[in-house]
């Protein structure tokens, strides 16, 4: 009995795990080959829809935006989120503080990211809380348009929504350093860049690769926020395959969300070679 | 360490980043007592309960009553399921058996297939089936994919750090394993099991990428918002953000309190 143990344990995550996962994403494979017309799937076994994927310009430059996205905002909430949890493992010295700093930042995840990115258009707009202060200020003369329903918005909510997620992971690989390696460096005549550049850094390496990928998974996923933030002037794989499913174009919707898949566990696959996840919980 | 300047610079940087974050939900939260003759930005046009009160109008959003009941009762059973299901995985992960180094690979992998695809594979999956997809069983399993993850995730952080000879000592004084469990392990895990249940309600009440062709009929109050940010233009949208932040405050900081009063009586 108790070798079976951990198995009926186990048994209600792998069954979950299996019907809205595993199955799911066969489901995904297996009609990424099915034809359809304006009404209906048609079973069959055509390679018109990933063809389709490949040899069209467009869909070229949306795979490369999507990644142009990741790439922008991994880097920015990497070296945001690394100064952050530094300042929260390494500056703030009273734990109480610690968690009180920590409640404050995930509080306004209680609010809904939907609306917490809608709330960006007064203040980005043309006639906008930023425009009106800077035009106010005399620092320009005409408002700048660049802010909303650009790359730049949607890199910016990107950035609201995502910096947590890197600073939690390496505020945590921060936090088990063992600070008598510090004093070590310092003693043996470390400076403050040559400490963080040789001790630090590398004592960091499995926060750094959890929180991106969290941040590089979010992105590359993400439909909402772009369309939302881009006022319909930018695209994403995600926001293709939403509006092929709205179109009820659910093979091409599938062949776009396999190729989708594949980058995403391909970039995974080598952040994780990196680190090992489970060791470093 | 940095000097005192490094430490001000950094210290401003956190202020900064604090300031961003709650930029947006000061925002709508002023907007939405706008007057009634206000639009979706600044100057305010007075102050009023206005959009609120359009809120609970039939014709603003669908129905919101029944979406909000729908979006309670789905992140109540999201939240059950998680903190049960990881509890007894994180439980069994503690030693090695056939497939676990499987079903861990499983659950990583369910954390990085985005959102929409499993709610497109779930659809297609219930589309093939000829089942009726509704928000208590597709929509509930969609978000399952995305909570159970993170509840064993952290499973795997706190058995980590959990001293086993608590258990060795409950075994040696006759403790069957279920008692073990029962009187030693769970009252010593039991902060971290209530933050397995605060994230699995944070995550299903927001949750929209993985209900939006799981959800059947039945829209869940994310999926109201999604539809409203393209056809509504008015503060009530606004209203409707506040007053999801304010249930999601409710819930989370009653739960909370509730642990702390808990624990007070309890005497640790």
């Amino acid at each position: 009995m108790p070798r079976l143990f951990p198995w009926l344990q186990a048994a209600p995550l792998a069954l979950v795990l299996a019907v809205f996962l595993l199955v799911p994403v066969a489901m995904l494979v297996i009609v990424s080959f099915y034809d359809y017309d304006s009404f209906s799937l048609i079973p069959a076994f055509v390679l018109t829809n990933y063809r389709e994927v490949f040899a069209s310009f467009v869909t070229w430059q949306t795979y490369l935006k999507t990644l142009y996205f990741a790439g922008i905002t991994w880097a920015v909430t990497l070296g945001l989120g690394f100064w952050l949890a530094y300042f929260l493992a390494f500056v703030v010295q009273n734990q109480t503080l610690r968690t009180v700093l920590f409640v404050l930042c995930t509080v306004p995840f209680w609010t809904s990211n939907l609306i917490r990115m809608i709330a960006w258009v007064p203040f980005l707009g043309r006639n906008g809380i930023l425009n009106g202060t800077l035009l106010a200020t005399g620092v320009i003369k005409e408002p700048l348009e660049f802010l909303l329903f650009s790359d730049f918005s949607v890199i910016l909510a990107f950035v609201h929504l995502y910096t947590l997620f890197m600073v939690v992971p390496i505020f945590n690989t921060m936090m088990r350093i063992d600070r008598r390696l510090l004093e070590a460096a310092r003693d043996m005549g470390a400076g403050f860049w040559q400490t963080l550049w040789c001790v630090i850094l590398p004592l960091c390496k499995p926060g750094i690769g959890i929180g991106s990928i969290f941040v590089v998974v979010l992105v590359m996923g993400d439909f909402a926020t772009v369309r939302l933030m881009s006022g319909g002037q930018s695209a994403s794989v995600g926001l293709m395959i939403a509006n092929q499913i709205g179109l009820m174009q659910y093979p091409a919707a599938a062949a776009n969300a396999v190729v989708l898949l594949a980058m995403v566990l391909l970039m995974v696959g080598a952040m994780l070679r990196v680190i090992d996840i489970r060791k470093e919980l | 360490m940095p000097g005192p300047l490094a430490r001000l610079l950094l210290g401003g940087l956190f202020l900064l980043f604090v300031l961003f974050l709650y930029g947006p939900t000061f925002t709508i939260t002023i907007l939405s007592f706008q007057g009634p003759d206000g639009g979706l930005t600044f100057p305010m046009n007075g102050v009023s309960l206005h959009w609120f009160a359009r809120l609970f109008q039939p014709q603003a959003v669908g129905d919101l009553g029944a979406s909000m009941t729908r979006t309670l009762t789905l992140a109540a059973m999201v939240t059950a399921s998680t903190v049960v299901i990881s509890l007894a995985a994180g439980m069994a992960f503690r030693r090695r058996f056939r497939g676990s180094g499987v079903l861990f690979a499983l659950t990583i992998a369910s954390l990085i297939v985005p959102s929409i695809l499993v709610s497109l594979g779930i659809g297609l999956m219930f589309n093939m089936m000829e089942w009726e997809p509704a928000w208590y069983s597709s929509a509930f399993g969609a978000q399952l994919t995305w909570t159970l993850p993170f509840g064993l995730l952290i499973m795997f952080a706190v058995f980590n750090r959990f001293d086993r000879s608590w258990e060795e000592a409950a075994r040696d004084m006759g403790a069957t394993p279920w008692q073990s469990f029962w009187h030693v392990v769970l009252p010593i895990i039991a902060p971290s099991v209530v933050g397995i249940a605060l994230f699995g309600f944070t995550l299903s009440f927001d949750e929209f990428a993985r209900t939006l062709l799981t959800a059947g009929s039945g829209n869940t109050l994310p999926l109201e918002i999604l539809g409203m940010t393209t056809t509504v233009t008015t503060p009530v949208l606004y209203a409707l953000g506040t007053v999801s932040t304010a249930v999601s405050f409710l819930v989370i900081g009653g739960a909370i309190l509730g642990v702390r009063l808990l624990r007070k009586k309890k005497g640790f």
